[in-house]
């Protein structure tokens, strides 16, 4: 019943390497083996979002998948996207700007899938912000807040690379 | 002057951490040794419970033990959860058990507790206990349970009528005899659950060593846990302390003690090692409080301009099989219904019934929401009978400003008169109206009518009781270090009550609000304290904290003056010193004034002040405040799916004086967007025989992104004058007037079929059904 397999991953840039029961699922094992506790639980069937996390670069919900589809990856959490100086995310400092965030459980599931969706989607439209987050359920904040940090997040980010060029 | 900090649009200092993963919240908190829960859930809506048999679960290796009834007596004091009750007198039948000794009562009520090494092997085992179940019949449907020789929800209870209430004044019955028109409504009103996004959770540990029990918490209201652990465990404040980390959102679901926190504190108690039990979303839909079922019938009398003159009716309320809070919803929904109008007759009569549900308490609007549903819906009522424009009516029967403040014919909950303290309810239409462009409204909807397509416009108005007492606490304190540092009873669960707080405080102490500490919700910091329900944590907590800092203020420049050999007049407080005006290098730090009133050696102190730079206030505010608001929605409808679009939302609101008009937006969106998903979109499934339907967000819809429009916002502020800030409360403003405003609309844009809707939530089937109907009927 409780059989284990070794896997290795790699989580925000970190190698990690495991021996976890084949039942875990990746959020329980980023959670509760890793300590990467900033990835929340919100419904535990794919609904709300919450648990949203880069695997390989693409977003993924990581209370869908076993710790072991994970093998050989490349992971992304929330914990992540500051800089090592602690200099915020232009998303993570456009949330605090515009109020983007209330209980803030939401919040890293939120995070997660806007860093892919502006990646794919560097100038976007609100409708099109609204379509990329409709998957990802907030109670607190009614999404105003968040919509207008995205967007306003996406200017931040082609400011920035238009400086880099 | 100094920079106010009261009313800046002040960034949250709760934000870094959230937004880097280092918050945390209950499941975020591991402990050494620490044992998790999983529970054995009745799926049966009601059944005596024969006999349970724990020997499989138990040999399944890392489990620790099997709680059931039977296990209960070795520590508690009793097998139900304590409550005030005040003068209550109900059934003894309705009040919640901690585990069901013989019959359960709803699907999900647990029955046994499992403790395992995981939550993996608790849930594993959880499946093995077998239960001898022998099903009964259920109550399901209130309109049912409450008629004479229905299926009963406790056996040994008489009947399922927890309580009826009357809400009266006036004399209804002439006022109706003389009125020129009578108009008839009945309505199904229906509230789900709270579903914040994080689940209820709690982690228990007990000491031998000094009998201590320290639990931690995701709750709203610490205090209130804490003294029902107390008198479970027969110890007093210093044998419980608890502890709230992070809150991910409650909206009045963690506002109870549930079995769960009982028996996760019996657990640790045995067991002598941390347990931990965490709310999945399943056991959200199951046994977390919902708000649920109303049935209400209406009559409205009126003049021949359309004039109140009277409200009447009745209202079944589904109060689920057990009372987990006494009879807030019900008898705020028969207390609300007149919100900001004229109405010199009423009378309401409430049936509280049970069902065999998981127990009804207040959700965010508590009971307010289906009140203003109402009333909105008997005032388009008179519109349409009498050919009149929607806002005309309203406009006619608003209290007038030059009435406040306005002493309602209603007495509050409590028995005491309704006084609406401030406000201007007909300015707050006009201002919606035009910002909403209301005027130019014909003209939209007749161009969007030529291209097929179906617009709406609907508005309500609302007045919502805050600021419920009877106090919270505050405690200013500035440490040795020089830190200056609040505890409070009041909570943080997102609302930014901590940096609001800060503000408050930072306006007296001259300290910026980001370097003061924040503790809100340790029963161990500050022994009583209320918590957060109800909008009434700026009010009552925040006023607090402002006397209280005056104090700390008062007292620090007394002891500077002292030891600087100058008046206090002369004094300011600035950047972390009390200075002399005018030459800041005569100065006293509060690091130095702080070490001087806690003992330290080589200062002398004025005669006249006491130890400690702190002041803990206690505030009572003298009556609850009223927040007010007025909402116009623009919707478009779409006759071929039922779909319905939200183009426009403009409300103004006027919750008093603003600390930060930032937060306040934020709760104002969200309580609104909390009132569209309990108006288009949340519904708790339960079939006929009182199983629930909907137990996944996929069935059962919150609102998301792409449903939401922006909101626009207009700050009303009429300054409260029953607390020294003039702050109302928020926290529910948005949510009450929402069905109201929004059901009008539709109906409006669906004007041509002859639609009437008598219900909410409202779903696009049932729209089409209505849309159906009304062509046939054409
Ligand atoms: S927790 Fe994974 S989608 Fe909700
Ligand atoms: S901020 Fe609370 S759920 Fe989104």
């Amino acid at each position: 019943m409780t059989e284990t397999r070794k896997i290795e991953m790699t989580v925000n840039g970190v190698r990690h390497q495991l021996e976890i029961e084949t039942r875990v699922t990746l959020a329980d094992c980023l959670r509760h083996h890793l300590g990467l506790t900033g990835t929340h639980l919100g419904c535990e069937h794919g609904v709300c979002g919450a648990c949203t996390i880069l695997v390989d670069g693409q977003a993924a919900r990581s209370c869908l998948m076993l710790a072991v589809q994970a093998d050989g990856a490349a992971i992304a959490t929330v914990e992540g996207l500051a800089g090592d100086d602690g200099t915020l995310h232009p998303l993570q400092q456009a949330f605090h700007d515009n109020h983007g965030l209330q209980c803030g459980f939401c919040t890293p599931g939120m995070l997660m899938t806007l860093v892919e969706f502006l990646e794919s989607n560097p100038d976007p439209s609100e409708t099109e912000v609204r379509e990329a987050l409709s998957g990802n359920l907030c109670r607190c904040t009614g999404y105003q807040g968040i919509v207008a940090a995205a967007l306003d997040a996406a200017q931040r980010m082609r400011a920035q690379a238009v400086g880099l060029s | 002057m100094t920079e106010s900090f009261i009313g800046a649009r002040i960034g949250r200092f709760e934000d870094r951490a959230l937004l880097t993963g280092q918050g945390q919240y209950l499941d975020d908190i591991h402990m050494a040794g620490m044992l998790e829960m999983a529970f054995v859930r009745s799926p049966h809506p009601h059944a005596l419970i024969r006999g349970i048999d724990a020997g499989k679960a138990l040999a399944l290796p890392g489990v620790h033990a099997v709680y059931s009834h039977a296990d209960l007596a070795a520590v508690l004091t009793a097998d139900r959860i304590p409550q005030d009750k005040g003068g209550a007198k109900f059934p003894d039948t309705t009040w919640p058990v901690v585990l069901p000794k013989d019959e359960t009562c709803f699907v999900g009520e647990p029955v046994a507790a499992v403790v395992a090494e995981s939550r993996y092997i608790a849930e594993d085992a959880a499946a093995l206990v077998e239960v001898d179940y022998e099903p009964l019949q259920p109550a399901a449907d209130c309109r049912d349970a409450a008629a004479p020789g229905a299926p009963k929800v406790h056996l040994e209870a008489k009947d399922n009528i927890v309580a009826e209430i009357r809400a009266d004044y006036g004399d209804c019955t002439a006022a109706f005899a003389a009125a020129d028109h009578v108009f008839a409504i009945s309505l199904k009103q229906h509230r789900g659950a709270a579903h914040s996004i994080e689940g209820r959770g709690i982690i228990a540990s007990y000491s031998a060593v000094g009998d201590e029990m320290t639990v931690w918490a995701s709750v709203q209201t610490p205090h209130k846990l804490r003294n029902g652990l107390m008198e479970l465990f027969g110890v007093d404040e210093s044998g419980v302390r608890v502890i709230v980390p992070d809150v991910g959102g409650a909206f009045g679901g963690k506002n109870v003690i549930y079995p769960e926190d009982v028996m996760v504190a019996v657990a640790a108690r045995l067991l002598e090692r941390p347990v931990k039990w965490v709310e999945d979303r399943r056991e959200h839909f199951l046994a977390a409080v919902q708000e649920r079922d109303q049935y209400w019938d209406l009559e409205i009398a009126c003049d021949g301009e359309g004039r109140i003159q009277g409200v009447r009716g009745k209202i079944i309320h589904d109060q689920g099989a057990y009372t987990m809070m006494g009879l807030h919803t019900p008898h705020n929904s028969a207390i609300a219904v007149p919100g900001p109008y004229v109405v010199p007759n009423y009378r309401i009569d409430v049936v509280v019934t049970e069902t065999n549900k998981v127990g009804c308490v207040p959700i965010r609007g508590a009971g307010y929401p289906e009140a203003c549903f109402a009333m909105e819906r008997l005032l388009d009522e008179i519109a349409r009978g009498l050919d009149l424009d929607r806002a005309e009516v309203r406009r006619r029967n608003l209290i007038p400003a030059d009435q406040m403040p306005y002493e309602h014919p209603m007495k509050t909950r409590e028995g005491t008169p309704t006084i609406y303290d401030t406000g201007d309810f007909p300015a707050c239409q006009v201002q919606a109206l035009e910002t909403a462009d209301y005027a130019g409204f014909a003209t939209r909807q007749a161009r969007a009518r030529s291209e097929g397509r179906y617009l709406g416009i609907g508005v309500s108005n609302m007045v919502k009781v805050t600021g419920r007492g009877p106090f919270e606490s505050g405690v200013v304190r500035v440490g040795r270090s020089g830190r200056v540092s609040i505890y409070t009873g009041a909570m943080e669960m997102g609302q930014g009550t901590k940096t609001s707080l800060a503000q408050i405080c930072a306006e007296h102490l001259g300290v910026p609000p980001g370097e003061i500490t924040v503790v809100a919700g340790d029963t161990g910091a500050v022994l009583h304290g209320i918590g957060g329900y109800g909008s009434r944590q700026t009010v009552t907590g925040g006023s607090s904290v402002h006397l209280a800092a005056i104090e700390v203020r008062d007292k620090a420049l007394k002891v500077a003056a002292h030891t600087l050999e100058v008046s206090e007049r002369d004094l300011e407080l600035k950047d972390g010193e009390a200075r002399v005006k005018g030459a800041p290098e005569l100065s006293m730090s509060l690091a130095d004034i702080a070490k001087a009133l806690s003992g330290a050696k080589g200062y002398s102190l004025p005669k006249e002040v006491t130890p400690w730079l702190q002041s803990c206030v206690n505030f009572r505010p003298p009556d609850v405040t009223y927040a007010n608001a007025a909402h116009v929605v623009e919707v478009e409808v779409d006759i071929g799916t039922g779909g319905v679009r939200i183009l426009r939302y403009v409300m103004a609101n006027d919750s008093g004086r603003l600390i930060n008009p930032t937060l306040a937006e934020g709760q104002l969106v969200g309580g609104t967007v909390h009132g569209i998903g309990n108006t288009l979109f949340e519904w708790m499934g339960y079939d006929e025989n009182a199983q629930p339907v909907t137990t996944t967000l996929a069935d059962y819809l919150l609102p998301t992104a792409a449903e939401v429009p922006n909101f626009e916002i207009i700050h009303v502020e009429h300054p409260s004058t029953l607390n020294p800030l003039g702050v109302k409360g928020i926290g529910e403003a948005g949510t009450v007037p929402v069905a109201g405003a929004v059901i009008s609309a539709i109906e409006h844009a669906l004007e041509p079929f002859g639609v009437r809707i008598a219900e909410a939530p409202i779903s696009p089937g049932r729209l089409i059904e209505l849309i159906a109907a009304g062509k046939q009927g054409s």
